[in-house]
């Protein structure tokens, strides 16, 4: 079954989807597909990591990551199918961060890897979008936090209906045309590894959601204003936005 | 007014702080301070920032950043007044920091530096507890470092914008034991509030109950498990913590991994 949150009547609505119905996707107001606490693992992609090895050994970074790589991406990122990605009305590049998105499903603190699997709730898509990854040194709040950066969903796609979640082909379009494929084997520690890791310090609620990890932010993943950006999982979803200069949206300054 | 949440019969409850610093409920039953269940008093984005006292740069052997250094944590980080955190088995040093807390009072995008003291709601004390041995140099400070469970006291509660006279010249001071270990001042900051207001506004939208821990100056020292720790800072607030093993902790929540008794 697959779970998503739309807006009726101003009030957000869970509504339970059956994956052999025609979905109209146009008809409802798609909220983001979870509501808890959105943690991002950067460097998890096999092909960016080896790119950037030799780089770990140099100033700053001295010595390579001995653990998963986290990141935080605020609430004012989330956003549902459909709604629009704001790009800096300065024509600054951003880029779509495709991802397959582990919802966790019950608390979870200090689980094994074994175990780590009854803690997922289902999986979702995620567009972790960013600014250009110029540096892994300090946290990214001005690249990944800017409002809008992280559509997710349009719903999450219960665990139990994706047999292999370390096996699935994530397919980026933008503007219809495909401009980037990967796999979630391209990952360098997968689902049970990360939802372990992650409980080891940090408690993980029902509704938080963990992007599993984004490949190399090439030209191929650029967006700009104009574009519609969508990105398609395996046996998940797929996710569409549109990409508006922030400009024409005006602002929330009270 | 000062402006707290504790927990009466399991359930979040809004209250007043009263000049004795106890718990008033609405229908104006008091609970004494000692016998309040302090829970962090907002929720919202937590933005943490490194650096920012020059003399907290130069302990550290940092030059002061050019622009404000940002992190955030998770929620699972945060923690009440008067309760336990915990110390993590077999590290070598680990450090409390008191820092004033700005806590965001109305929603706010692109604020000017002069418009930007009329978005803060008010301001309560947090401690910025770090792990120093978890230290990487990706995305650093790194979440294990500064979110870990219970890893941040805050409270015991917000204090109105509008009662606080200079928030750019309030004593911060940490206590272990009633031992004084360290002292500063928030005129000493290297980007104050206005400026910090501007800067993360600029980036995304503040919404009322966001945090902006604003750093913390230098006096740093080791914590251990029976340490009672007390930071403070002027006309805001005394926030009281207790360390602990994490074998206790562990047994506190009643975690299976937790060591069995005999």
């Amino acid at each position: 079954m697959r779970h998503g949150r739309i807006l009726k009547d101003g009030v957000a609505t869970a509504v339970a989807i059956d994956p052999n119905s025609q979905q109209d996707m146009t008809s409802a107001q798609w909220l983001p597909a979870t509501t808890g606490t959105v943690f991002g693992i950067a460097l998890n992609d096999k092909t960016l990591y080896a790119g950037l090895e030799a780089a770990f050994n140099d100033k700053p970074y001295v010595t390579p990551p001995t653990r998963p790589v986290l990141h935080i991406k605020t609430p004012n990122t989330h956003i549902g199918y459909g709604a629009a990605i704001p790009a800096p009305a300065d024509g600054t590049t951003i880029y779509a961060g495709p991802s397959l998105g582990i919802v966790i499903g019950k608390r979870a603190t200090r689980v094994s890897e074994a175990e780590a699997l009854e803690f997922v709730g289902g999986y979702t898509v995620v567009n972790e979008v960013s600014l250009a990854e110029t540096s892994f040194y300090r946290p990214a709040v001005k690249a990944k936090c800017r409002d809008g950066f992280c559509p997710i969903g349009p719903w999450m796609v219960d665990a139990a209906d994706v047999a292999n979640p370390n096996a699935l082909s994530i397919v980026t379009s933008v503007n219809g045309e495909k401009t980037h494929a990967t796999n979630t084997d391209q990952l360098r520690y997968g689902v049970a590894e990360l939802v372990s890791y992650l409980s080891s310090f940090m408690t993980l609620e029902a509704g938080d959601l963990i992007i599993a990890g984004t490949p190399e932010r090439r030209p191929s993943l650029a967006l700009k204003a104009g574009d519609r950006v969508s990105i398609d999982i395996e046996a998940v979803g797929v996710l569409e936005n549109p990409v508006v200069n922030e400009a024409t949206l005006g602002t929330n300054q009270a | 007014m000062k402006r707290a949440r504790i927990l009466v019969n399991g359930e979040l409850t809004n209250v007043t702080v009263n000049d004795n610093l106890d718990a008033v409920l609405a229908d104006g039953t008091v609970i004494a301070q000692a016998d309040a269940d302090w829970q962090p008093p907002c929720d919202g984005k937590i933005f943490v920032l490194a650096i920012n006292y020059a003399d907290h740069a130069a302990e550290l052997s940092f030059k002061a950043p050019d622009e404000p250094l940002v992190f955030l944590k998770g929620p699972n980080a945060l923690l009440g007044h008067n309760k336990n955190t915990y110390r993590p088995d077999n590290v070598a040093y680990m450090h409390y920091e008191c820092e004033l807390v700005a806590v965001i009072g109305k929603t706010a995008k692109n604020v000017s530096r002069e418009d930007a003291m009329s978005y803060i709601g008010g301001y309560t004390v947090g401690n910025d507890y770090a792990i120093r041995d978890y230290l990487e140099n990706y995305y650093r400070p790194n979440l294990r470092v500064k979110s870990r469970d219970t890893c941040t006291p805050v409270g015991p509660y917000i204090v109105d914008a509008a009662d606080v006279a200079d928030p750019h010249n309030l004593t911060l001071r940490t206590w272990i034991n009633g031992e004084l270990k360290q002292e500063g001042s928030t005129k000493d900051l290297v980007f104050n509030i206005p400026y910090l207001v501007e800067y993360l506004s600029n980036i995304m939208t503040l919404e009322p109950g966001d945090m902006i821990f604003t750093g913390t100056p230098e006096g740093l020292a080791d914590v251990k498990p029976g340490d009672e720790i007390v930071t403070e800072v002027e006309g805001v607030g005394r926030l009281v913590n207790y360390m602990i093993s994490e074998s206790d902790y562990l047994k506190s929540i009643g975690h299976p991994s937790a060591p069995q008794e005999a």
